[in-house]
């Protein structure tokens, strides 16, 4: 690379980092503040890009048509935003943590489907700025106007964000609210208002930054994803709540994936960011600039303890999936086989996040690595099926050893996203290791061996190796080893105190958790006969935990229940409906408004509820 | 091993037959079509279009075997695991006669080894990936679309007539790219030994980094370019290399840059010059296509994509799949789909017997701008056949099965 390529390859960086940085700092006020983690960001970021592409065409091509449909884009956003959090988020402030997530993750949902509805399938592809249309020649090199205009956007915004929140009444709750809600409530703050508005300017700043992407990016329906798992890594990275850290952190990433491009390492630019995120949670566990993050007093209370299922429950259970084959047919083996895989990669999930307090948004990697372990061993080592149904968890252990031993030095949101980083090179290099695992096509021809190719005696097969898992599991959390995961979670420090080495059990309880997601993943390997990188994929991730919430992270059957219900709601509808994404998510919003404890959690409060009048009336 | 493969087929078949005995014959015969229809709806929309127009023409015709068609249609999320699910219940729950569909290649080829599992006929839509056909190449499953394969090389003679001796290289980095890349350079050094390949870029899918990469491209000094891009990453590469000049003075191939699906979006900012396959239904004058324009136009109101052609001719392979057949049995099917000629609006194509591709063609031409709308001009169409390397090659690629 000659200089002038240099000099040019850090501004396309810096360009590219504004819109970034945009919507990361809405992304980390809103956290900061509410301590949501809001998958739907990204669709915000996509609605803004769609909503100022329509205004275009109303108000004209011209400078004033342009930046007007581009500060209305980004304030309608903004009302999206408040109609969100008045109708949905505002009703479960008081749930378990992440519980909003799922909110969140059904809003996605939702919106995908009504932007493919209102604006049709195909990319829509905006103008260029009317006026900043051009390019200027910098050292012989052409580098379009508007991308220099971007790179000044980014500070200037941070400076706006700057004044707005240390030199206004409302910055001052807006950081205090940050460092301690509580206390802001108790001196008399109206919370809900300041949760609004907070999510409102969130919301404003995700809506400026696709809207200002209209001469760089068509609109198009993938956008979303695409955007948010970017965000959260500069979140992250920059260290939450920081938003001189965020501008840093979109910078590095920007700057570092054009320097892959120019130097020739474009196929770098796939799983650079992650790179960067690993390395600096390792190297920082609280990002460039972030501090250890304030407990919030609200959700200090330890969970309940877990309560065992009794056995009679269980046989109960056992008794009637074993007669599921002779009575109902075969589809309905088919989709319980994937249940059952699901259950115990929602289970294992489960076991790190409820009890031992780790969340996971990788957790897609043992699940995939198992599946690729099992179809490698299968396929290109020729072992027998059943040995690579055997090893194949061991392989996906092995990775939890190496993985888990970073993660657990971690805590709460810089934890998640470490374990999403690993995941994230996982999948590139799934993706991209050819000669191994078949690169982006994926691996066919993974067929269980003769005994097990019928169906039913495949879904039995399934069922008893799931079901060990899951009971394994179980069994585990009601141990001495259980217990310890406990006291780790609810009180580190008297744990500490009394000789436990929490760490090194959190790591324990990470490689057994990985092992049999690993085992799910090599079952549901073969029961498709194919498998692709998508299994290793956030996608597959977000799944798991978008079933261990919907069941109830504080409750042991939970997740198993919530990974029947997602499977089999997301097959029934995609059946039913054109607009079936929208359905699922409207589905998943009406169980997280009536039982805010999932739906195992909220059964089990009905049920006690109950109880009382039940007696009453013996 | 044998043996096992003997059971297996001895049940595949009783499957089958215990499938295809329906209770009334005048019930239409159900034809299982799985597609990612919310990840790829700018194809899959059009496409979806194409097939309801040939259901609603094959059974004006009074449909096939005496019977109606019907397509059950299912969305699999983009996703293998869910289209061979999908496929479970089509197969066994909805009793479809055999299966059709699929968009990207990682499903296409995981539903193709499903359907060689099940011993089920599958006629793949879309999938352009070369191994569906050829290394991972069964029994079961045929192909109609065009490859990457063939579409590269129907671009070859264009290349190398331009004597251009730096190339550089923009793809998708997954296997359409991978699979395009490679076969353009090996067929270009064929014809022009001396080409040299001086930068070669591969973006993620959908995230294309514009800017940086026609920078890095332009560094590179090229007297020409091959690109693989299309949908949104096309968009952002031709406003970008435009603005920045790397188009000046340089020839620009794009794979399936012609498609209106790609081609439509871009307005007036259409690349002029460019050479692309696609889809030039505004021009072609044939009487097959101008029957199928005109009876989309007036069922739709609203011009085809190439999505529509490969929806409609998907489905009249499959009526004509049946109707040589004369049966709904499997090996029947898969017999008669081989050699199988069908009327597509691009012409007839046949589906080879030696290794289940169709020869269906597609329209090389470079892109124009008429009336602030991207268009082909200088287009001809060429032949699928003409596009296929030797057939002793292809026998050297694909599994003897």
């Amino acid at each position: 690379m000659s200089l002038p390529s240099i000099l040019i390859q850090l501004l396309n960086g810096l360009a590219s980092a504004s819109s970034l940085f945009l919507v990361s700092a809405g992304l980390s006020l809103i956290f900061g503040v509410t301590r949501i983690v809001n998958f739907a960001h990204g669709s915000l970021y996509m609605l803004g890009l769609y909503v100022a592409y329509s205004l275009i065409e109303m108000l004209g091509r011209t400078p004033l048509g342009f930046w007007g449909a581009v500060a209305l884009a980004a304030l309608a956003v903004g009302l999206v935003g408040i109609v969100i959090e008045v109708l949905v988020l505002r009703r479960i402030y008081r749930a378990p943590e992440l519980f909003q997530l799922l909110a969140t993750f059904a809003i996605v949902l939702v919106i995908k489907d009504a932007a493919l509805f209102a604006w049709g399938p195909e990319d829509l592809v905006g103008p260029r700025a009317p006026g900043l249309s051009g390019a200027v020649e910098i050292l012989g090199k052409r580098i379009p106007v508007y991308d220099l205009l971007l790179i000044a956007i980014g500070p200037l915004v941070l400076a706006v964000m700057h004044l707005l929140l240390r030199r206004t009444r409302w910055g001052a709750l807006v950081r205090a609210a940050t460092q301690d809600r509580e206390m802001v409530g108790a001196l008399g703050v109206d919370q809900a208002w300041l949760f609004t508005s907070v999510f409102f300017v969130g919301s404003v700043l995700a809506g400026l930054g696709g809207a200002l992407q209209i001469p760089r990016e068509p609109a198009n329906l993938d956008l979303d994803l695409s955007v948010i798992t970017d965000a959260f890594v500069v979140t992250v990275v920059g260290g939450l709540g920081s938003l001189g850290g965020a501008l840093l952190a979109a910078v590095l990433i920007g700057v570092a994936k054009a320097f892959c491009i120019g130097l020739g390492f474009s196929k770098l630019t796939l799983v650079a960011e992650f790179v960067i995120m690993g390395v600096v949670l390792v190297a920082r566990p609280y990002g460039l600039f972030g501090k250890p993050q304030a407990v919030a007093r609200a959700a200090g209370d330890a969970p309940p303890p877990l309560s065992p299922p009794r056995w009679t429950f269980s046989v109960a259970w056992i008794a009637l999936f074993a007669v599921v084959p002779l009575v109902a047919d075969q589809y309905v083996s088919v989709v319980l086989i994937d249940i059952a895989c699901f259950a115990l990669f929602a289970a294992s999930l489960h076991f790190i996040m409820g009890p031992a307090g780790m969340v996971s948004f990788g957790h897609a990697a043992y699940f995939g690595l198992g599946a690729y372990a099992g179809a490698v061993l299968f396929k290109k080592a020729g072992l027998p099926m059943e040995a690579a149904l055997v090893l194949a968890p061991l392989c996906a252990g092995l990775f939890a050893v190496v993985y888990g031993w970073f993660c657990v030095r971690l805590s709460g949101v810089y934890l998640a996203m470490l374990t999403l980083a690993f995941a994230q090179i996982s999948w590139s290099i799934v993706f991209q290791w050819d000669s191994v695992t078949d690169g982006s096509n994926g691996m066919v021809g993974i067929w269980p061996a003769a005994w097990l190719a019928d169906k039913n005696v495949y879904y039995y097969v399934t069922l008893a190796l799931c079901g060990a898992g899951i009971a394994f599991l179980w069994r585990v959390l009601f141990s001495p080893f259980g217990y310890v995961l406990r006291a780790g979670r609810d009180s580190p420090l008297r744990a500490e105190a009394i000789g436990i080495d929490v760490r090194g059990f959190q790591w324990a309880a990470f490689v057994l958790a990985g092992t049999l997601a690993g085992l799910a993943g090599a079952v549901f390997a073969f029961s498709k006969g194919s498998i692709s990188p998508s299994v290793v994929s956030i996608g597959q991730s977000t799944d798991g935990l978008v079933m261990v919430l919907l069941g109830g992270v504080h409750t042991l059957v939970g997740p198993v229940v919530g990974a029947a219900a997602f499977t089999w709601l997301r097959d029934v509808l995609a059946r039913e409906t054109d607009f079936w994404r929208a359905g699922l998510g409207f589905v998943i919003l009406l169980i997280v408004l009536l039982f805010p404890q999932g739906l195992v959690g909220g059964l089990k409060a009905l049920v006690a509820r109950w109880k009382p009048s039940w007696k009453g009336q013996a | 091993m044998l043996t096992r493969n003997r059971l297996l087929a001895g049940a595949g078949a009783l499957a089958a037959f215990a499938f295809t005995v329906p209770a009334g014959a005048e019930e239409p015969i159900k034809i299982g079509e799985l597609n990612s229809y919310k990840v790829f709806s700018a194809f899959l929309d059009p496409y979806k279009k194409g097939m309801e127009l040939a259901v609603e023409e094959v059974n004006a015709a009074g449909g096939v075997l005496g019977r109606k068609i019907e397509i059950v249609s299912r969305d699999d999320n983009g996703n293998p695991a869910d289209a061979v699910r999908a496929g479970e219940e089509l197969l066994t729950r909805e009793k479809v006669a055999f299966l059709i569909g699929t968009f990207p290649s990682n499903v296409g080829l995981a539903v193709a080894d499903f359907a060689k599992q099940k011993k089920t006929l599958f006629i793949a839509a879309e999938p352009l990936t070369d191994k569906i056909v050829w290394d991972a190449g069964n029994a079961y499953t045929f192909r109609l679309r065009t490859s990457t394969y063939m579409q590269t090389a129907m671009l070859i003679p264009d290349a190398a007539k331009l004597k251009k001796k730096r190339w550089a290289i923009v793809y998708p980095n997954y296997e359409y790219g991978q699979s395009a890349t490679a076969a353009f350079k090996k067929l270009l050094k064929e014809k022009q030994p001396d080409v040299e390949f001086v930068a070669e870029q591969a973006p993620p899918l959908g995230k294309i980094d514009a800017g940086a990469v026609a920078q890095a491209l332009a560094d590179a000094k090229p007297d020409a370019i091959f690109s693989s891009l299309f949908g949104a990453d096309l968009a952002k590469f031709v406003r970008e290399g435009t603005q920045r000049g790397l188009f000046k003075g340089v020839e620009v191939f794009d794979l399936l840059g012609g498609e209106p699906e790609y081609l439509d979006p871009l307005k007036d900012e259409a690349p002029v010059g460019w050479y692309v396959t696609g889809y030039p239904w505004y021009d072609i004058k044939t009487a097959e296509h101008k029957k199928f324009l005109d009876a989309y136009q007036a069922k739709f109101k609203d011009y085809p994509r190439l999505g529509s052609v490969v929806g409609y001719s998907t489905v009249m392979s499959a009526a004509a799949a049946i109707k040589k057949a004369g049966a709904l049995d499997q090996e029947k099917l898969v017999a008669a789909m081989a050699g199988l000629q069908v009327g597509t609006p691009f012409g007839t194509v046949t589906y080879r017997a030696l290794d289940h591709q169709s020869t269906m063609g597609a329209y090389v031409g470079r892109i124009g701008l008429k009336d602030g709308k991207g268009i082909m001009t200088d287009w001809h169409f060429v032949d699928g056949k003409d596009a296929l390397p030797s057939d002793a090659d292809v026998k050297k690629m694909r599994p003897a099965n």
